[in-house]
């Protein structure tokens, strides 16, 4: 699907350019035209299709669903998948936290769905094909609802609902299966898809400067750094490469369209890629910024608790995939 | 007759420019309005909404989740 963009970036580095292909320059800018090309295709292709299953999928929906369904313990595995499907940004936790916990809905399965929904989000998904390839992806998002899943059985059994905020701790005690009379926005797929479109352009503009940067230093570190520079140090027999690199990605905050250009060539170097993707998964997952936000429903120890929970269940994610790949 | 407007978020960039587009519609057609920004979390949460930012035109939740064009706002409040 992508060779002509090989094609473009070959003849223009080698021929337009009259580069030798053996330069180190040559190498990173090979590789920063190609990626940056392909990889700018497929987040439009990708983030638009979310748009348009977002338009159709709206939040209340789903709320509405997990508060008045029966699950028999499926129930996680529904937050976790929602949570794929219905990126928000990352300053709606609070209100969505709220509302769910007003609605009813168990308190794991509401920190499913958060867990979940930064963790694999489209643009994730669409730099994750482009750099690593589908079955890749598959595994990513596959181990994304795992973790969600998981996390939110283990918190709900941990019985946390005496860690909330007072104010939060009297509307659980008044929560009700409620359902939201939802009033869907009655338009057609014509009138929702300049909106669409528009949202789109906005997200792109928003991540192009960080995605641009990433794929700059990842092609600067794809010509310059010898490969298996990594490997002897972070390879798969050290124990602790996987941990290490979780917890050194918890305090960095970034989203993913930043760090995956580097993680891939990290991979390309020697890094097992189940490390490369513990350590996104730390820096996308768990921020300090979010840890302030989630401080005005949660107690401190409730968010130490949700965040230890989530960085043991990445560590045991990076371990599996290093077993698997 | 003057519309109350409130827009509810927390402060993210979202909301920001949502409260941008709305006071920037006002401003041009020169509309009779009130514009307030509602960032406490538990005031927000009497609205019943999961997402921010959100629009509220006269006490009546109109837009949620998402930023609104300019040709919308002025769609909702003419």
């Amino acid at each position: 699907m992508f060779e002509w963009v090989q094609h473009l970036a070959d003849w223009l580095v080698y021929q337009a350019l009259n580069l030798n292909p053996n330069q180190h320059l040559a190498a990173a800018l090979n590789f920063f035209i190609y990626d940056t090309i392909k990889i700018i295709i497929l987040l439009v292709l990708v983030i638009f299709l979310m748009g348009v299953v977002n338009s159709y999928f709206p939040i209340d929906k789903v709320k509405n669903y997990l508060s008045r369904k029966k699950l028999y313990g499926s129930e996680y595995l529904m937050a976790s998948l929602f949570g794929v499907v219905t990126p928000f940004c990352s300053c709606s936790s609070v209100p969505l936290f709220i509302g769910f916990v007003k609605g009813g809905i168990p308190l794991g399965v509401t920190f499913s769905f958060l867990i979940t929904s930064p963790l694999v989000n489209e643009v994730a998904i669409g730099l994750f094909v482009g750099l690593f390839g589908l079955k890749t992806t598959l595994i990513y998002i596959l181990s994304g609802v795992l973790l969600g899943t998981l996390s939110g059985a283990i918190l709900q059994s941990l019985k946390l609902e005496s860690y909330l905020s007072p104010w939060v701790k009297e509307l659980l005690s008044n929560a009700q299966r409620e359902q939201d009379i939802f009033q869907s926005e009655d338009q057609s797929l014509k009138n929702r898809l300049p909106i669409i479109w528009a949202e789109v352009r906005k997200v792109l503009g928003g991540i192009l400067p960080y995605v641009i940067f990433g794929i700059a230093i990842g092609g600067l570190m794809h010509g310059y750094i010898p490969e298996g520079l990594f490997e002897r140090y972070m390879n798969k027999e050290n124990l602790f490469a996987v941990p290490i690199a979780t917890l050194v990605a918890i305090p960095m905050y970034s989203n993913a369209s930043g760090i995956l250009p580097v993680v891939q060539v990290l991979v390309s170097k020697g890094i097992p890629l189940g490390t490369a993707i513990a350590f996104m998964m730390g820096v996308v997952g768990l921020s300090l910024p979010e840890a302030m936000l989630l401080k005005k429903v949660m107690t401190v120890k409730l968010i130490a608790i949700f965040f230890g929970v989530v960085t043991l269940c990445i560590i045991l994610s990076g371990y599996l995939f290093n077993l698997l790949l | 007759m003057s519309v109350a407007i409130k827009i509810l978020g927390t402060g993210c960039p979202k909301c920001q420019s949502m409260t941008q587009v709305v006071k920037e519609v006002v401003a041009e057609k020169q509309i009779d309005a009130q514009i307030e920004k509602v960032e406490d979390i538990e005031e927000i949460m009497k609205y019943n909404v999961l997402s921010t930012p959100a629009m509220v035109v006269n006490d009546t939740i109109k837009i949620k989740g998402r930023v609104p064009s300019k040709d919308e706002v002025l769609a909702l409040l003419s």
